[in-house]
Order: C-alpha cells, then sequence, then structure tokens
C-alpha cells in the first residue's frame, strides 16, 4: 500500500522536473530571506538564478551542523517567528545543540512524509500505534506521533521509559506497531519474558526503529524476538526528523528517500566532490519544501549508497542504503546523540581531570554501553578508594545529567590510552563487529 | 613520627603490580610493609619503603601515579587486644581510622600497625599521651 500514490510513484523525469522547481524556489526564498545564506551564496559567487538543472546543485554552498550552532538559535530560521509554530532541538550541552523550528505547513508536511512511512513499513489507518520514541525536544516522539496520526492510526503515545509499564500496554492495548530504537525493542522482549508476557504471542506485526544504527543480524534478531517485521527508518533533526526516509516492507531492501522533499546527494567525505552512482559517500539533503528552517546541502555525516534502481513495491524514489557508519565521531547511544567534545567538557568541568579519555561503547545483550576511560593524574590521585570513586561517580552523574545517558566511568592509569598520531582517537566502537 | 607512605595507582590487569616490585627491587629498595586497595576497576598500592624518595622518583619515571601519605606506625605486642585497645583509644576520641594494615616483627614479640587517621596530628598525640610507641619513619624504613 502507497499513502500518497502520485508523489511516491512519479516518474523519475516529472520527480526531477519537480525537484527542480522546488530547488529553484528555494534558493530564491533563502537569499531573500536568510542573510547567512546570502552571505554563502555571495561568497561562493552563486545566485539563484545559476540553478537551471539539478545538477547545478552542485554549485551551491555545503551547510554543517557547526553552521547551526553557530546560529544558535533562530539563525537560520527563513520565517518571521510568529509563523513558526514549534521548535524542536537536539540533545547537547552549549555549543552543540541545534535548533530547528517548524511552520504550520512543515508539521502538515512532516505527519504526511511520516504517514507514508508507516504505510510503506505496512501499517494502516485501522492500526494501533505504540509510539516509544521519546517525546519533547526530540523530533522522533511528536515526529512518529504526528505521522501516525495523520494516517489516521490509533496513536499510544508512550514516550520513553517505564519499559515494565509499556509490555504491560503492548499486552492490554494490542497495538499493531511499535516506534522505538531497535535495541529499545529487544530490551521490551526481554523485559516482557520476564513478566511472562511473550511479544511474539501480541498482535503486534510492524516495528519502526530508527534514531540509532543498528546492523540487519540485529533485525534477524529482533524479528525473532519480537515476532515481527522490523523496518528502518531514518531521518535527522536539522532535516526534518523522522520520515526523511523508510525501508518498505514489500522488499526490505533499502530505505526510500522522500526525493519530493530532499533532494539527496552522496559526496566523498573529504573532497566534497559527488561520488559515482553505486559508491558509498557522504549523504547531503537539500530540503526542497521546508518553510521554517530550509538547509542547502546539508552534511549528514552519515555514509551510504545510493540507489535509484526501481523497486518492487511500486515506489519510484531513490533508495539509501542502511547506515552504519558516519564521516565524524558522533555517537549514537540508545538513541541519544553523544560528542566526545561534550564528555571532554564534563570532564574539564569535573575538578582534576584532565581531558586524557576515551569512549568505549559496546553492546551488551541487547543495550548499547558506554564507558568512559580516564586517566588518573597526581592531583585527581588519593590513596583512598572512597576519593576515587566519588570522582567517577561524580563523572558519571554529569553526563547523565548534561547528556542523558549512562555511562560507566573507569579510572585508568596515566599515558594507558593509546596515543595515536595527531588526532587522538576517542572513540572504540565495539558494537558491529563479531 | 609520621611515616612517609607511598600510594601508586594501579589498573586491575595481570602483572600490573610485578612491574612495581620489578622496579623497586632494580632499584634496590626494600619493601617494609604493603598493602592493596582495589575495586573491580582498579587498585590502590601503599607501600612503606627502605628509600621513599627513591622509589618514588623511580616509579614516577615509569609512568606510574604516586602519592605521598603521612601515615602514624605504632607497635604493640603480639597478643590479643592489642589492636583493640588502640581502637578503643581512638573512637573515644572521635579519631576515625581511614584504613589501616599491619604486619609482624620477625621476632614475633611485637605488630606494627600502620594507619592512616582522618586527623593525623590529632591521632598522634592522643596515642603518645597513652604512652603508646609510635615508630618514627627512619626507625621503621629500616628495621
Amino acid at each position: 500500500m502507497i499513502y500518497d500514490v502520485k508523489n511516491e510513484t512519479l516518474p523519475r523525469e516529472e520527480l526531477e522536473a519537480l525537484q527542480l522547481r522546488r530547488l529553484q524556489a528555494l534558493c530564491e526564498r533563502v537569499y531573500a530571506n536568510v542573510p547567512f545564506y546570502k552571505k554563502k551564496f555571495d561568497e561562493k559567487g552563486v545566485k539563484p538564478q545559476d540553478i537551471k538543472t539539478l545538477k547545478d546543485v552542485r554549485l551551491l554552498p555545503f551547510t554543517i551542523k557547526q553552521d547551526l550552532r553557530d546560529q544558535y538559535p533562530f539563525g537560520l530560521f527563513a520565517v518571521p517567528k510568529d509563523q513558526i509554530v514549534r521548535i524542536h532541538s537536539s540533545s547537547g550541552t552549549t555549543g552543540t545543540a541545534t535548533v530547528v523550528g517548524y511552520t504550520k505547513r512543515d508539521i502538515e508536511n512532516w505527519g504526511k512524509l511520516v504517514a507514508r512511512c508507516l504505510m510503506a513499513a505496512g501499517a494502516s489507518a485501522s492500526d494501533t500505534v505504540h509510539n516509544a520514541y521519546g517525546y519533547g525536544l526530540f523530533t522522533g516522539g511528536l515526529g512518529a506521533h504526528y505521522g501516525a496520526e495523520t494516517l489516521g492510526a490509533t496513536v499510544v503515545p508512550m514516550s520513553g521509559g517505564s519499559t515494565r509499564r509499556q509490555v504491560t500496554l503492548l499486552k492490554d492495548f494490542a497495538p499493531n506497531v511499535i516506534c522505538c530504537t531497535p535495541s529499545y525493542a529487544l530490551f521490551l522482549a526481554e523485559t516482557g519474558l520476564e513478566l511472562g508476557i511473550d511479544i511474539r504471542e501480541l498482535p503486534l506485526r510492524i516495528g519502526i526503529f530508527g534514531a540509532e544504527p543498528w546492523t540487519n543480524e540485529m533485525r534477524v534478531e529482533i524479528e525473532k524476538k519480537l515476532g515481527i517485521t522490523a523496518i528502518d527508518i531514518y531521518g535527522l533533526s536539522e532535516v526534518m526528523g523522522p520520515g526523511v526516509a523508510i525501508e518498505c516492507a514489500a522488499a526490505q531492501d533499502g530505505l526510500h528517500i522522500q526525493e519530493d522533499h530532499f533532494l539527496a546527494e552522496t559526496i566523498n567525505p573529504v573532497t566534497g566532490e559527488p561520488v559515482a552512482p553505486g559508491e558509498e559517500g557522504e549523504l547531503v539533503f537539500t530540503t526542497l519544501t521546508k518553510e521554517g528552517i530550509p538547509l542547502i546541502r546539508y552534511r549528514t555525516r552519515d555514509l551510504t549508497v545510493l540507489n535509484t534502481t526501481p523497486c518492487k513495491c511500486g515506489r519510484t524514489t531513490a533508495r539509501m542504503k542502511r547506515v552504519t557508519g558516519r564521516s565524524d565521531d558522533m555517537l549514537i547511544i540508545r538513541g541519544v546523540n553523544v560528542f566526545p567534545s561534550q564528555i571532554e567538557s564534563i570532564l574539564i568541568d569535573t575538578e582534576g581531570l584532565t581531558p586524557h579519555y576515551q569512549l568505549i561503547v559496546e553492546r551488551q545483550g541487547n543495550l548499547d554501553t558506554l564507558e568512559v576511560r580516564v586517566e588518573v593524574n597526581e592531583a585527581l590521585f588519593s590513596d583512598e578508594i572512597k576519593s576515587l570513586q566519588r570522582v567517577e561517580s561524580k563523572v558519571m552523574k554529569n553526563i547523565k545529567e548534561f547528556l542523558g545517558v549512562t555511562a560507566k566511568v573507569k579510572l585508568v592509569e596515566p599515558k594507558s590510552i593509546e596515543r595515536s598520531l595527531g588526532k587522538a582517537k576517542r572513540i572504540i566502537d565495539n558494537r558491529n563487529k563479531g | 613520627m609520621k611515616v612517609d607512605q607511598l600510594s601508586i595507582f594501579l589498573e586491575n590487569r595481570a602483572g600490573r603490580l610485578a612491574e612495581v616490585t620489578q622496579i623497586l627491587s632494580e632499584a634496590g629498595v626494600n619493601i617494609r610493609a604493603l598493602s592493596l586497595a582495589d575495586t573491580s576497576d582498579f587498585g590502590i598500592l601503599r607501600l612503606i619503603v627502605s628509600d621513599f624518595e627513591k622509589a618514588k622518583d623511580k616509579l614516577k619515571a615509569a609512568g606510574f601515579t604516586v602519592g605521598r601519605t603521612s601515615v602514624v606506625a605504632v607497635e604493640v605486642n603480639d597478643q590479643p587486644g592489642g589492636l583493640h585497645n588502640i581502637l578503643g583509644m581512638l573512637q573515644a576520641a572521635g579519631i576515625n581510622v581511614e584504613y589501616m594494615y599491619a604486619f609482624v616483627q620477625q621476632s614475633g614479640n611485637s605488630a606494627v600497625l600502620i594507619f592512616r587517621f582522618d586527623r593525623t596530628d590529632q591521632g598522634i598525640e592522643l596515642l603518645s599521651k597513652n604512652n603508646i610507641t609510635i615508630i618514627p619513619g627512619d626507625k621503621l624504613y629500616t628495621m
């Protein structure tokens, strides 16, 4: 089933014509309304009228996450504040948060796009959707919520946490669809077994999972343990939120990008040049229809391969390969973005800690675990166990408070963290290994 | 009256303690007393050695994090109640023992108790007043 048959199955030529019209209008809009973009366009010597074909998108400047930070909070908004009806923000301490704003029409479009995703995943208006993405500034919860309502489904706005209650409601409310992070889905299955509830025996049919990288092995495990079809959804708050792309249940072979709203490119992350079709590159999005905070060539840092061959589901939109790597060092721990720089700030703020540290990410059982290894120094060292443990728990508490993730803090000997040439190797991510 | 104790931060991994003892051995430093406190992740090795400065310098040069702590060494008769008597005094005076360790002297007649107090000076004063034998550092290092 296809939610928006016309737009999701446009012949390639028509789709591209639509994209070009929207791109041209977008360039006019940002050039006229966003001083940041006017300056960037001028610096590159490009005018909106220079965009004559879709390929001309390459003439346009990139936008990076730092630009959003630099323009914090509202510097990239393209409409007056009174037209903004919703604000979302990424996680992060000062200096790393990014803010996005939506107009009424943006929210409507977002709802429709997520509705398309839900239907591509196999859901329909008669389904009940258990939404366990966090509500609030994070786009996951409300994004999925509005999408499910737009589809006409029944939404259970569960949000995150209260795992035992979640399991009880899965049984009592009998939803057919669940939205959450993939690791949380497995956690729910385990918790269910502890409570004597086998999720496989419930009416739950489809899981729509995103907000953290996951592998095909994990999909197999989820499908087995929950007795459902596990679908990968992709999005990022800067571009919109969930619903930028989704796997279709019919093929489960790459995520359909909603190309009538988002122009996708893949580039070489080092040179910025386009990569050849079929090759892996950094995914770059230009938001074609967004009013609140349109972005020109936003570098996602996600690495993927684009595929424009027709899909057996009937959609004509390009598909992106499941994202398993990033070109920068952002970690996604249980759906929360964590940058080493944030951990660094916390360590620096915790008295006596010089920032020689390393982040070790593992998947233990089904949940991501973060261990922060911190080298001791003489200022910090004490002959008493309890004072060292006090330091550990202080750092742990600060990480929890500022980043919202639970980390284990482990003090290690000086110089025991490998010093690589030049850039420190801050992250050891063992999640996708064997 | 205080004794210098060398404290060393150790990660809990195989062979780490042996590296310390090797360094001390090669430096010709004798270990007078030793205590190892540990958690699942790390340990703190506390040593009374024959040559504090030398041990500290060698260990620091080898990349260990070391600290100096003032502890108090007390000699008691090696018989039941020896330690209890002292702890009773400390309790009455409200002096807290952060940690302690002990060893029996070769002769077998007396035991040496090493104390880390929360208030070291008051601890020494109290013990002296009660005629408890406090072993000065230079004597302990060469015992």
